[in-house]
């Protein structure tokens, strides 16, 4: 499903050239749970903007889902994300005048997807997420916990190959950290959706198949929970 | 793009009861497909920012009402000179006495217009209504209660057809009054009342130079003109003025003056072939060589002054549209400060829309259409405003001034055009936004 091969990330910082990934090579199956984990500084988030195809390689081969998505252009790049790729962030980013359900259609908006398809979709990832009977609720009238499952819905609704988490539960209490982790194990393990995920705390990376662990821009572990 | 399979087939995902999520999207991912739905948007947000949309309008707004108000006042007053000059008649030629460069050579034949000249004219039987002489002058009218300052004009009674004047009270100025240089008098309307109140002037006398005239006329009001009122004017026999009142004997003694000899042609079409071939007559008869000496007299063609006027007329529309078309401009400003701010402060969610799919197109679009609809909506607002003051101005019956479709047309695409260059810059500072740095943006 993923595949990075020698991936290099050079950044230029004023007249420094800054390292951010040295030769970082790791594959993902279709259907696996994968953590990241790592210090901040360690270029997880590097890896992770290069897998949400935000961002290309300086050098490497990076293979998703079938497409060599590396030297592509920034049109094209966009066009995988929305087919191919499903995000969630930290801080849920949903349009705050819009309805829940408007929310998790906006992606498939771009995909150029009917308005009675995407409300189809759109309905059936929010129930699945349990959101069900908030569709019209807008993001401030939702609690963190629901608006991030708002998001996962969005993240969902377009039947993406891959979920990329970056720090999902960065922003919530530790008790809706676990409503939230659940959810995102339940839909790997009932619906086979594959997850990359990026998080530093262990009780978050716990919940994985499998932890990837950064540090200095290198792979320095890889283990099976 | 061909290594890009957009629509492989979905793995075989395990039976869930939404498994509509796993079927495959029927989606056709040209970029038009979304049109709708990105114009949707602009419109959303435009709504959510009602107090800021309009003020933002607000330029727009003002600059096309300006326009507008404009235009049709305009070319209104435009309309209205040109018919007046038409009411006087665009088939007029008149030739007056004096040379436009008058050299210190040839001052004293700056006078030499003469009786002999129109007759001479009148001799080359030109397909013209009339030939009128006329000497014009200025003196004071004594009538019995009262007096006043008129301009007496000395006339044929060719005059009354050249002009289309007609008579309220008595007659006009006859042959025979011209023949024995009569002293009897024409008294324009408002003149007629000014010395002898109203109905009261036909028979009395006047005074003029020491001259006593017998009112046998009183036109009917004619009107004002750009050119001052008729209904002001006297008029005399042409013969009575040269030899009774003012004295208008050649400096040779063997004629008399005249100040301007007027001709009515029968179509205005004729008037450039008979100014040419008066013209050459006159030269003639006042031995100018050939070799290009100035004329000694001037000929105004009403044509010419007609399509002078109108020339004038409409570039004071254009520069006052234009001075209008300046605040259209600042409005395109305003529209283009604004979308600038809507675009920092909505740096988040473009770096979203852009993270979830969306292609640098859609950005532009979003935010061209934005812009556009700001100030097309800000355009018909103007329009409607603009189109007020004309509209009363019109229902006062002070001026003619119809909207035309012309300055519709204008109108909404001057409005339209602001929009859509004034939106452009910051369209494509949103679609340019890297999504990573967007996202982080607080």
């Amino acid at each position: 499903m993923i595949s990075l091969r020698d991936i290099h990330k050079t950044y230029q910082m004023g007249d420094v050239l800054v390292a951010a990934l040295q030769g970082v090579s790791f594959s993902i199956d279709k259907g696996d749970f994968v953590a990241i984990m790592g210090p901040s500084g360690s270029g997880k988030s590097t890896v992770m903007n290069l897998i949400g195809c935000l961002d290309t390689p300086t050098s490497g081969e990076y293979v998703l889902d079938g497409v060599a998505v590396d030297q592509l252009s920034s049109n094209d790049l966009a066009l995988v994300r929305g087919q191919k790729l499903g995000f969630i962030f930290q801080q849920y980013n949903l349009l705050p005048r819009q309805s829940a359900l408007r929310n998790v259609e906006m992606p498939m908006i771009y995909r150029g997807v009917s308005g009675a398809e995407r409300q189809r979709r759109a309905l059936a990832a929010l129930n699945l997420v349990g959101m069900g009977q908030r569709v019209d609720h807008r993001p401030n009238e939702l609690s963190g916990g629901q608006q991030q499952r708002v998001a996962i819905a969005r993240a969902l609704a377009g039947s993406p190959s891959v979920i990329l988490a970056d720090e999902p539960t960065g922003a919530l209490d530790s008790k809706t950290s676990i409503e939230i982790m659940e959810l995102l194990r339940r839909l790997n393990r009932e619906q086979g959706i594959t997850v990359v995920l990026v998080t530093h705390e262990h009780d978050v990376a716990a919940y994985a198949a499998r932890v990837l662990t950064m540090r200095d821009g290198q792979l320095i572990g890889d283990q099976r929970n | 793009m061909t290594t890009l399979d957009v629509h492989a087939a979905p793995e075989p995902a395990p039976v869930a009861a939404d498994s509509i999520l796993f079927q495959p999207i029927t989606a056709s991912s040209s970029g038009f497909g979304s049109l709708w739905e990105v114009v949707r948007i602009s419109f959303g947000s435009l709504l959510a920012n009602k107090v800021r949309s309009l003020l933002t309008m607000l330029g727009v707004i003002i600059g096309v009402a300006s326009v507008v108000s404009l235009l049709a006042l305009g070319n209104g007053a435009s309309a209205s000179i040109t018919g007046e000059i038409e009411a006087i008649g665009t088939n007029i030629l008149t030739i007056s006495a004096g040379s436009q460069n008058r050299g210190p050579g040839n001052a004293t034949a700056a006078q030499n217009l003469t009786m002999d000249d129109a007759k001479a004219i009148e001799a080359l039987q030109l397909p013209v209504i009339g030939v009128a002489p006329q000497l014009n002058s200025s003196a004071q009218i004594v009538a019995k209660s009262a007096d006043k300052n008129a301009q007496i004009i000395g006339i044929t009674p060719a005059f009354q057809v050249v002009n289309n004047l007609t008579m309220q009270q008595g007659s006009f100025i006859s042959d025979e009054h011209l023949q024995g240089a009569n002293t009897v008098i024409v008294l324009g309307a408002t003149l007629a009342k000014d010395l002898f109140g109203n109905g009261q002037a036909l028979g009395q006398t006047v005074r003029i130079n020491n001259q006593t005239l017998r009112v046998v006329g009183v036109l009917t009001p004619q009107g004002g003109s750009a050119f001052g009122s008729e209904d002001d004017r006297a008029y005399i026999p042409i013969t009575t003025a040269q030899k009774r009142l003012f004295n208008a004997r050649t400096p040779d003694g063997n004629g008399y003056r005249v100040g301007s000899i007027t001709l009515s042609a029968i179509n205005a079409s004729d008037l450039d072939a008979l100014q040419s071939r008066v013209s050459m007559l006159l030269r003639e008869r006042h031995h100018l060589k050939l070799d290009g000496s100035a004329d000694d007299f001037n000929v105004i063609n009403q044509a010419e002054i007609l399509g002078t006027l109108n020339t004038i007329t409409s570039m004071m529309t254009l520069f006052l549209a234009a001075v209008a078309g300046i605040s259209l401009l600042v409005g395109g400003i305003g529209i283009m400060n604004i979308m600038l701010v809507s675009v920092t402060e909505r740096t988040r969610e473009i770096g979203l829309r852009k993270a979830v799919g969306a292609r640098s197109h859609h950005i532009l679009m979003q935010f061209v259409v934005e812009a556009a609809v700001l100030s097309m909506t800000g355009g018909m607002i103007g329009l409607m405003l603009g189109s007020i003051i004309p509209i009363v101005v019109t229902q006062l019956g002070v001026l003619d001034a119809p909207i035309d479709l012309q300055t519709v047309g204008v109108a909404i695409g001057f409005s339209l055009g602001v929009g859509l260059f004034f939106g452009i810059y910051p369209a494509q500072r949103a679609a340019k936004l890297n999504p990573i740095d967007a996202l982080r943006h607080e």
